[in-house]
């Protein structure tokens, strides 16, 4: 733990203590549900360790903490898909079980999950009657006129009649919303409803949450951005490891201005002493920075003179029904460089990568390594040359579960010496050579010959980058190197190829977390439907400038 | 050739697809249910198989054909059931469970049919025809289309209830779910498992009736292994339709014609070997196939069993 | 169904993971010819001394066993690359009748040993030839190859049946078969027995799949191949070639079976011929884990069953379909036995 970290625990610790605790009365409210001790464990961990909170009527309580801090539990369990293994759950006063989705439901409760669970061939109309009993005849009319009801309601404008698969990700949400609020629910679960969405989708989101709030109903926004955090939150916990480290009341967070209540929460969570006349924006990205870990951004250090390593010149792919296509992808890449590429997720990173690496086929345009156009090559000629990737999908994509740590590092390589001799497997040279990587690169595991689906997921990505940030590396591409990891792993990584840049490798690193590439990268691009918005070199105002061109603005 | 387009050769080709193709359409239709709701049927043969051997058991008995159809359907239920507490409940691989169905079926129905019937070989009485007033009239087409045991009208009222069911109920929009994200089926508070056991039963019951018809009516008795692949033109037929009753009709009458020509030529007094023209609709599939895989679409869930909780 | 090699789990708990599935399902088939009315300790004994006591029993199980194996290491081939190919039979047959149907012609031509090698090497490829379609249409567009290779493999048994009934047939005798081959042109026996020398090719085979999918790198391809396909892509494994080899190579070592059983059994095909091994090799292969050495016991079990079970029609009163229904409860039993150890396994972790 650094020390940020150590201050900030006992900073929350001293907060809690000085204010009311979670379980005395409040006149004139009441707890629409209820949380008291509450613990869940699953095979090696406990995901929530002896949990209580409150969720009152007209009130935005948000659940803040890292990846791995037991929030999606918590909503499972308020949404029937767990059960607590100690501890209960109370609903307007009274123990409740919650045994299953249509239980939740019963009970008042809706839910909005971070993944859309819309069914993509059917219309929204379609999804919403989903549910109804099979032997009634389907009830279009009543639920047309709820679905106005509601839309009125949430200030929303979408066509009942059009086929989910064609809506955006934010319109999707707003459908899924009014699921949640069909039958007039009383408590609303958001699971990390802004992952998705554009700036302009954030707003939308955080006006319906107001008029939501105004109506009474109780909402529980669960995220890890500290800054929706305290712009959206009447009361904040902050969940740490399974455990409730802090609670900031309602009370507290009225009763100051904007300013004040931002400098007083970044006090009181964190105790950074504010400067008097320092802007809030200016002064709290840096005291963000720091709170959460993060070292200052980069020195930049690369040699523009020389030519560029990679270059990209008018990039363009097919569509696919799953991810955008790119059109007119232009951009250079220098030796010991890194080019953080921004955007929100699914504005043709994934095409991006895969067009680099050599996985998909450009339709149009052209790549230069070194000088020579490498556009016609697919994988094993673009790795010959050294370039590499980590894909974000670990598990799916980047390793085979079932086979062993050994295997799963020498994967690329099948049929190549030394390991491979005329066709012929080395497997004594190739489990030497993964012991002494596993050793090198701090991997946990039992042995190298252990499945890698066995690892946790900071093992895994411990295995991916071990893989392809050899020796041989050249240029490097990685996607959303971070995702999934606790505070530990995700400082490893970003080390990690903090180093392979001081080595001279190029690289591009994907992420939808603005933070780490404001720490790392030397420019920062931002993809925005399937073009370079434009690329920002990294400094002061950085921040601000990408966040222009996420939303499709340029850049001024 | 004159002797092609004749009355004789046309009646008998017509009234023959109805016959084969019959049972290819209710084995289509019921594993187009499953498909729909992510359920890959391939024990779908044993289902027929079952059916048959079930059904024709039943109106040996009886003497009734209905009672054999209630019991091919009742068969092939028997079938699905296992699919139902081992691949839907317990999540066991489709496919290896599907191939076991099937080669049990046919051992199991051969093994019967060895103890009870092999020295007699029995036969049954022709199935009665319900002749459609008016209808059967029509020249060639009333004789070939509209004279044929009532199960063949049922089975055309069917096509329409289900293209009906898919669209207009909530049990349609549940399969549909179940096949397609059955997290969402699950989130609207729907049991995923007991949608698609549902669906398994239901395609377990229409096989086992096509499996009764194929040997009641369509044979007048039962032989081993007689299904010989109808199950897996059924299991195309549904892939290759898309969610349409109406395109599994439509193929269900096609290989129903192919497989009809022999006698249908023979009648006509051209003589092509059996085995030939055996052949006949194994290659219009293939054919088919070929030129329309890039269309075959299947539900994205099919084959996965759901887990609640599971991403 | 699993097939990498877990760690800790003991040579004991191996042994009864396999045991237990063909035990029970032992147990239950004998249940079923109880309630059918006949004594299952009778046929199984029958079946045991038919089969693996008498030595000209036992000669006719080890020869049974060529055909078996040969099928066993295509399907190996196949299931391990994640392809299922279920058109055995298809490219069993058709590759039997043009060996059947050349080695006549080729025997009066050339001497024995060369005429065996072209036929055999004929049934090679035109059981690869056969899986052409399937394979293509899995590589190129995904089609599920499920339903292909069982429509090959009924379009195939039919076309066999028209090759001997139309163009390949005998003139000299009344059931329609293609010519024979005289017994010396057969392959030859091995020592002093009946088994032919087929035996030893079929062994051969199935040890080299098993090295061949262990130690080279083609056969790590294929189960990267068969075990997640995103990531063979992503590896830079040419996905679409290796799904067409992996099914020539599957196809042709299954038409090769069928060669080896004309040229050293039979010498000819008879119409409507159909021993339909396809199927009921695919539980012996997962009960080996795809180990080939596993495989070779599992074979010599079931094919004692088969040899005793098809006199066992006369004898004992049981027809010999009956194996179809032990086969169905062994893959039955094992698919069961298989997720009861996982969830078990499960359970343990938590």
């Amino acid at each position: 733990m650094s020390a940020a970290q150590r201050k900030l625990t006992r900073m929350i610790k001293d907060a809690t203590q000085a204010g009311q605790s979670a379980d005395s009365p409040r006149s004139g409210q009441f707890a629409v549900a209820a949380l008291r001790h509450v613990t869940k464990r699953f095979p090696g961990i406990v995901a929530l360790d002896h949990v209580s909170l409150e969720f009152h009527a007209g009130e935005i309580h948000v659940l803040l903490g890292e990846n791995g801090a037991g929030k999606s539990t918590l909503v499972s369990l308020l949404a029937g898909m767990q059960q607590p293994d100690e501890g209960e759950i109370l609903i307007g006063g009274a123990p409740a079980v919650i045994d299953s989705p249509r239980r939740s439901m019963d009970l008042g409760i809706g839910a909005v999950f971070q993944h859309i669970l819309l069914v993509p061939s059917l219309t929204v109309i379609e999804n919403l009657m989903l549910g109804g009993s099979w032997l009634r005849p389907l009830g279009r009319a009543a639920t047309l006129r709820r679905f106005e009801e509601l839309s009125s309601l949430l200030g929303t404008r979408i066509d009942p009649d059009a086929r989910v698969s064609g809506l955006s990700l934010g319109e999707q949400q707003q459908v899924e919303i009014m699921r949640a609020l069909w039958r007039d629910e009383k408590l609303l679960l958001l699971d990390e409803p802004t992952s998705m969405l554009t700036p302009q989708g954030v707003a939308d989101l955080g006006r319906m949450m107001r008029r939501l709030k105004d109506k009474g109903v109780a909402l529980i926004l669960i995220t890890h951005k500290l800054l929706e955090a305290y712009e959206f939150g009447d009361r904040i916990s902050v969940l740490r490891l399974g455990t409730l480290a802090g609670d900031i009341d309602p009370q507290r967070l009225q009763t100051m201005s904007e300013a004040q209540r931002t400098e007083s929460v970044i006090r009181m969570m964190f105790g950074a002493a504010p400067g008097v006349d320092a802007t809030p924006e200016q002064g709290h990205e840096e005291e963000l920075a720091i709170l959460l870990g993060r070292k200052l951004p980069r020195a930049n250090t690369v040699d523009r003179n020389k030519p560029a390593t990679l270059a990209a010149r008018a990039l363009a792919t097919a569509p696919d029904f799953a991810e955008t296509p790119l059109h007119e992808v232009s951009f250079e890449l220098w030796a010991g460089e890194v080019l953080g590429i921004a955007g929100v997720d699914g504005n043709g990173q994934k095409h991006l990568a895969e067009v680099l690496a050599g996985q998909r086929s450009l339709r149009q345009g052209r790549i230069d390594l070194a000088g020579s156009d490498i556009t016609q090559g697919r994988v094993p000629e673009r790795r010959q040359r050294g370039v590499r990737y980590v894909t974000d999908d670990r598990l799916g994509e980047g390793t085979v579960g079932t086979f062993s740590v050994a295997t799963n590092l020498v994967l690329k390589e099948i049929g190549a010496p030394p390991y491979w001799r005329r066709g012929i497997t080395d497997w004594e040279l190739i489990h030497r050579s993964a012991r002494e990587t596993i050793l090198r690169n701090d991997i946990r595991t039992p042995s190298e010959r252990t499945p890698v689906g066995k690892l946790s997921g900071g093992n895994i990505q411990k295995v991916l980058l071990a893989r392809e940030l050899d020796a041989e590396a050249n240029v490097a591409i990685l996607n959303k190197p971070t995702y999934g990891l606790d505070l530990h792993n995700q400082r490893l990584a970003l080390d990690r190829i903090v180093a392979a840049a001081a080595r001279g490798v190029a690289l591009i690193v994907i992420s939808t977390d603005l933070d780490e590439l404001l720490e790392i990268s030397d420019r920062i691009g931002v993809m925005f439907q399937g073009r370079l918005a434009g690329i920002v070199d990294n400094g002061d105002g950085a921040g601000n400038k990408v966040r222009r061109l996420m939303t499709g603005a340029a850049a001024t | 050739m004159n002797a092609l387009f004749t009355e004789p050769f046309l009646v008998s080709l017509l009234f023959g697809a109805v016959t084969a193709g019959l049972p290819l359409l209710l084995a289509g239709l019921g594993e187009q249910i499953s498909e729909k709701a992510g359920v890959l049927n391939i024990g779908l043969e044993g289902m027929m198989l079952f059916g048959a051997y079930t059904g024709f058991l039943a109106t040996y008995s009886t003497g009734s054909f209905w009672l054999g159809f209630l019991a091919g359907g009742a068969g092939g239920m028997a079938v699905a059931l296992i699919v139902l507490l081992l691949c839907i409940r317990r999540g066991l691989n489709q496919i290896v469970i599907g191939i076991a169905l099937t080669v049990g079926a046919e051992g199991l129905t051969s093994l019967l049919h060895f103890v009870q019937f092999s020295r007699t070989y029995p036969r049954l009485p022709a199935a009665p025809v319900l002749a459609l007033p008016i209808l059967s009239q029509i020249p060639i087409l009333g004789k070939g289309f509209f004279s044929h045991h009532p199960l063949v009208y049922v089975s055309w009222i069917l096509v329409a209830a289900l293209t009906w069911m898919f669209r207009s109920t909530y049990l349609g929009l549940s399969l549909e779910a179940a096949g397609n994200k059955p997290a969402a089926l699950d989130a609207a508070g729907v049991d995923v498992v007991r949608t698609r056991s549902l669906a398994v039963l239901a395609t377990g019951f229409l096989a086992g009736v096509g499996g009764a018809y194929m040997a009641n009516v369509g044979a007048g008795l039962f032989v081993p292994f007689m299904t010989g692949g109808a199950g897996v033109i059924g299991i195309v037929l549904a892939m290759l339709a898309r969610g349409r009753p109406l395109w599994v009709l439509i193929g269900a009458s096609l290989f129903g014609v192919s497989v009809a020509m022999t006698t249908a030529l023979q009648v006509a007094g051209i003589n092509v070997p059996t085995d030939v023209v055996q052949m006949l609709p194994f290659a219009v599939v293939m054919l088919v196939l070929v030129l329309f895989a890039r269309n075959s679409m299947l539900p994205p869930a099919l084959g996965l069993p759901y887990v609640r909780g599971e991403r | 169904m699993t097939t990498e090699s877990e760690i800790g789990a003991g040579p004991q708990a191996t042994m009864l993971r396999v045991l237990i599935p063909v035990a029970l399902a032992l147990l239950v088939g004998g249940l079923i010819l109880l309630a059918l009315g006949k004594n299952p300790l009778d046929y199984y004994g029958y079946v045991m001394q038919r089969s693996l006591l008498r030595w000209g029993g036992f000669q006719e199980t080890l020869t049974r066993m060529a055909p078996l194996l040969l099928i066993a290491a295509g399907l190996i081939v196949a299931f391990r690359a994640g392809i299922w190919n279920l058109g055995g039979d298809g490219q069993f047959l058709l590759a039997a009748v043009t060996s059947a149907a050349l080695a006549p012609v080729l025997i009066g031509l050339i001497p024995r040993g060369l005429t065996l090698v072209v036929c055999m090497i004929v049934g090679i490829g035109v059981g690869a030839l056969w899986s052409l379609i399937p394979a293509m249409l899995k590589a190129r567009y995904g089609v599920n190859e499920i339903i292909t290779t069982l429509m090959m493999s009924f379009l195939g048994t039919s076309l066999a049946n028209v090759l001997i009934k139309l163009v390949l047939r005998d003139p000299d005798t009344t059931v329609p078969q293609t010519r024979s081959l005289p017994v010396d042109g057969r392959l030859p026996r091995l020592f002093d027995t009946t088994i032919h020398c087929g035996l030893v090719l079929a062994i051969l085979a199935v040890i080299l799949v098993h090295l061949m999918m262990t130690r080279t790198a083609f056969g790590l391809k294929l189960q990267v191949l068969g075990a997640n396909r995103a990531a063979a892509i992503h590896a830079g494994l040419r996905v679409e070639r290796l799904t067409i080899v992996a099914f020539a190579l599957s196809a042709g070592l299954i038409g090769l079976a069928g060669a080896v059983e004309v040229l050293g059994v039979w010498g000819t095909v008879r119409a409507d011929w159909n021993p339909a091994f396809g199927l009921l090799v695919v539980p012996l292969v997962f009960l080996a884990r795809f180990n080939g050495y596993a495989v070779i016991g599992f074979t010599l079990f079931f094919s004692a069953l088969m040899v005793g079970g098809e006199s066992a029609a006369r004898r004992v009163g049981v027809p010999q379909h009956y194996v179809l229904v032990l086969v169905a409860l062994l893959l039955l039993f094992l698919a069961l036995v298989e997720y009861l150890d996982q969830s078990r396994r499960k359970r343990i972790a938590a």
